[in-house]
């Protein structure tokens, strides 16, 4: 492929999470294999072994949980007995299962962040971010906060560059997936369970899986086929603290709530026992040829911008058709493609990749924690998102007016502290590399301060998009 | 108390001027004849979108409907005892959970319309959302809302800035356009910002990104009013900083306060959206003390905050409270309901001709159910906040279809 001066700072930002000092010149040979080589390694991806899996996690809250009944009536049947003197109180020391779930987002909101800062294969992270906000769980959904980070560590980080198939099933089969859109509410009416409880259906997880996490909402898809989904997935659920025989937190399969006789999606018939019928709808879903459509346009758009061109989402729709979702083959598909390097700088940062780029650029040691706050007071709050729809992504929606006015304030708390190490100018060319503008660098030279120099750097245009 | 709707279909507008291509207005919610203040106007519209698809049956509940108690199950609203829905009519009662609501209706500064919809017919909150903002009938993924066009085609007079207000770090698409708007967060950090670094930066956003221009002009010129008449109060959605009775919706009601206080400044913006997250309820709603009634007691808590913080220019004001779309008339298997399509919108403020439910109410019988499923439409959208546009903020006619909700 032809090459521009512009490929090493678009490698590292636009396929990044930007620019590091010394990393232009490195990679300056060959920015595109500097890319295409992080495709090759699938264990880049993985973070945070030593932390404690999603459902050790939802096993301790279980545990909380069921404990704080016990004292909550162990306190009630005291005070019934001495007439309102207390004998028993809760212990203090005894975590909530609330804490519990703040406790544990917090590990792995640091463990994400340390990685971002620092990882040699910046595309792979990327990769992560998209992957984790097509399937898009949120914090804000009770106990679901303290398995979020697991959720991205278990179900999207190990399939990043694996088949997209796996991706869906893995996502779909997670707890934090199931709680987050109601699956573990749904019962089958005419399954042994519904017949006797008299519950039934809770299509929200269906109805999202066809529209936004394989066929897209205007993939040919009816309101009968959000229901045979949801019919379908009846009995995924998750393993709750009150049997042994299966493992609390993790994802199970009860024939108990499974609707009895299969069902007819988009006109094909699953009649497989189990889960099996659930797992093969899933997979027709994930090679669906809307699915390719769906999943093309949206990994264009966030990579490239709003104005793409069909032809660029045609050929990774073909990528992906053609290695049957593959989707290493995918994104080199992107990355062979010169319109993928040359379209111009047109969306703005998300304030979380943000963040991490001018701790990056900066080489500022922050707190991890800080940086997930600051992301957060900009409306980008770590895994919390306010839809299932995930975070918006056009190219400008991150440039709200009173959203850039607070980058800037955010941007003088960092140029403080490295304002005497760092030369604006020399930081400019190291970071902005051939992209940076005439303009850009007068108004850096002709700053009042080295502080100054520093915000009109961060806050340039070249810098705020990508 | 108003008889309007006491019987179905009393109050019954042409179904033709409302469905189809609502280039009609809904006149009669308005309040001109009745309270036409003779001082010179300065009209305020707040629109406050309630993301997630509000269950409007559990809001404004039909409980004079034969088949309501039937169809809705452990969703019915309870009529009598201490728990019970505030009559609003014979056929509408508001749920408890509502009190600000039922005294601004008492006072007839309430309007509630049933069974409305946009025209969207799909099940999607997100083009739902879509066809809700950008006024279009169909999902059309355009770059401007209806609100955004109408504040540049709404009359001068009265109105000291064109400017529309928006509370959020992600501006809702309603808003959004060409028109500017005033944008406010709360500070990310406690520092003053520089004049001179602000200057450069507008020098070079000028000289080479006019959409980073317009953006952050309108971010530094929101800055005074929001540092100057507003605490650092939480958004929707954030973790609330104090606790007190609204401490799980703190974010909800500082956001309205603040939005209150920029309408009633003397120079502050006329119009205003706001954002309420979170009605999206599939599983145990719980439509009196579970999460869907706390939630509209939150908006209760929202509604009244926002009353306060609007003082005297409350009398001046109107605010629309709609949803993408409604729910399920049955609950699902699990005690919530999953996406439908008719539902309630409120019509709140001192210009408001209120007390009153405005229906053609459609019934809840097995065959009035759109698709066997949901409550039917039968008032759109569209008309009821063209109303407004045109009696509240003086769109004319031809501004109306041209410029904010082409059909």
């Amino acid at each position: 492929m032809s090459k521009s001066p512009k490929d090493a700072v678009t490698a590292l930002r636009r396929f990044g999470l930007g620019v590091r000092p010394d990393e232009l010149s490195r990679i300056d040979s060959d920015p595109h294999g500097f890319v295409a080589s992080q495709l090759d390694s699938r264990s880049s991806a993985i973070i945070g072994v030593a932390l404690p899996a999603a459902h050790e996690r939802l096993g301790e809250i279980y545990r909380a949980e069921r404990a704080s009944r016990i004292t909550k009536s162990a306190v009630t049947d005291a005070r019934a007995k001495s007439s309102g003197s207390t004998l028993l109180k809760p212990e203090a020391a005894l975590p909530t299962p609330a804490r519990l779930a703040r406790e544990a987002f917090k590990a792995e909101v640091e463990a994400r962040v340390v990685h971002a800062v620092t990882t040699d294969a910046p595309f792979i992270e990327r990769l992560v971010l998209f992957w984790s906000n097509h399937f898009a769980v949120s914090a804000s959904k009770g106990i679901v906060r303290g398995i979020v980070g697991g959720f991205e560590r278990e179900a999207i980080r190990p399939n990043v560059l694996g088949r997209f198939s796996d991706l869906v099933r893995a996502a779909a089969q997670h707890p934090a997936m199931l709680m987050y859109l109601d699956n573990v509410h749904s019962v089958g009416p005419k399954s042994d369970f519904g017949r006797k409880s008299g519950r039934g259906l809770n299509e929200n997880l269906a109805r999202e899986i066809l529209e936004l996490h394989t066929l897209g909402v205007s993939g040919g898809y009816s309101q009968a086929d959000v229901r045979a989904l949801a019919v379908l997935l009846t009995g995924w659920t998750v393993g709750n603290a009150a049997s042994t025989k299966w493992v609390p937190g993790k994802f199970r399969f009860e024939p108990n709530w499974h609707e009895p006789g299969g069902a007819l999606l988009l006109g094909r018939s699953y009649m497989q026992s189990g889960r099996a019928a659930g797992e093969a709808a899933l997979l027709d879903l994930a090679r669906h040829p809307s699915t390719a459509r769906n999943i093309a346009g949206k990994l264009v758009r966030h990579f490239v911008g709003d104005a793409t061109t069909d032809g660029l989402v045609g050929k990774l729709e073909r990528a992906f058709l053609d290695s049957d979702g593959d989707l290493a083959t995918v994104m080199r598909a992107l990355l062979e493609a010169r319109e993928a390097w040359t379209a111009p700088q047109q969306k703005v940062v998300p304030p979380y990749d943000y963040m991490v780029s001018l701790v990056r650029g900066f080489a500022q040691v922050e707190p991890p924690i800080r940086l997930h706050q600051f992301a957060a007071r900009l409306g980008h709050v770590t895994w919390s998102p306010t839809s299932p729809k995930g975070w918006p992504d056009g190219d400008q929606d991150w440039a709200g007016p009173a959203a850039l006015r607070e980058r800037l304030r955010i941007v003088e708390v960092f140029a403080r502290k490295v304002a005497g190490t760092a030369d604006p100018r020399s930081l400019a060319d190291q970071l902005l590399g051939a992209q940076l503008t005439p303009a850009t660098r007068t108004h850096i030279e002709r700053a009042e301060a080295h502080i100054q120099g520093l915000v009109i750097l961060a806050m340039s245009p070249e810098f705020l998009r990508r | 108390m108003p008889s309007q709707s006491r019987i179905p279909f009393v109050n019954q507008p042409t179904r033709r001027g409302f469905l189809g291509g609502g280039a009609a207005s809904l006149a009669f919610w308005s309040c001109v004849p009745s309270r036409a203040v003779a001082a010179p106007r300065d009209p305020r519209f707040l629109v406050i979108i309630l993301r997630g698809g509000l269950d409007g049956l559990s809001y404004i509940a039909p409980v004079g409907d034969p088949d309501y108690i039937g169809l809705r199950g452990a969703l019915a609203l309870p009529v009598e005892g201490s728990d019970a829905a505030t009559s609003l009519d014979g056929l509408f009662a508001l749920n408890r959970n509502a009190p600000f609501l039922a005294e601004l209706y008492k006072r007839r500064e309430a309007i509630a319309i049933q069974a409305v919809a946009t025209p969207y017919r799909g099940r999607s909150h997100f083009d739902g959302q879509d066809v809700l903002e950008s006024g279009l009938g169909q999902v059309a993924r355009i770059e401007d809302g209806w609100l955004n066009r109408s504040l540049g085609v709404v009359p001068a007079v009265g109105l000291p800035r064109r400017s529309g207000l928006a509370l959020a770090a992600v501006v809702p698409l309603v808003i959004r356009g060409k028109q500017p708007i005033y944008s406010w967060i709360p500070p990310a950090a406690n520092l003053p910002l520089r004049e001179s670094t602000i200057q450069r930066l507008v020098d070079l956003y000028a000289a080479t990104d006019p959409q980073l221009a317009a953006a952050f002009a309108e971010g530094i010129s929101s800055r005074a009013v929001g540092r100057s008449e507003t605490s650092a109060a939480p958004m929707p959605g954030q973790a609330p900083t104090s606790p007190g009775q609204a401490a799980p919706f703190a974010g909800f009601v500082a956001a309205a306060e603040t939005a209150g206080r920029f309408l009633a400044s003397a120079d502050g913006p006329r119009i205003g959206a706001l954002s309420f997250d979170g009605w999206d309820m599939h599983a145990h709603a719980g439509v009196v003390d579970g999460q869907l009634g706390r939630r509209l007691g939150g908006l209760d808590l929202a509604i009244r905050a926002l009353h306060t913080a609007l003082g005297a220019a409350w009398s001046e004001t109107v605010i629309a409270l709609v949803t993408e779309f409604g729910r399920t008339v049955r609950p699902n298997g699990s005690a919530g309901t999953d996406h439908g399509i008719a539902t309630c919108a409120l019509l709140l403020g001192g210009r408001v001709n209120g007390g009153r439910v405005i229906a053609d109410w459609p019934g809840l019988s097995e065959s009035a159910l759109y698709e066997g499923r949901d409550l039917r439409p039968t008032i759109d959208l569209r008309s009821v906040l063209k109303g407004v546009l045109k009696d509240h903020l003086g769109l004319s006619a031809g501004a109306l279809r041209a410029r904010s909700m082409a059909s």
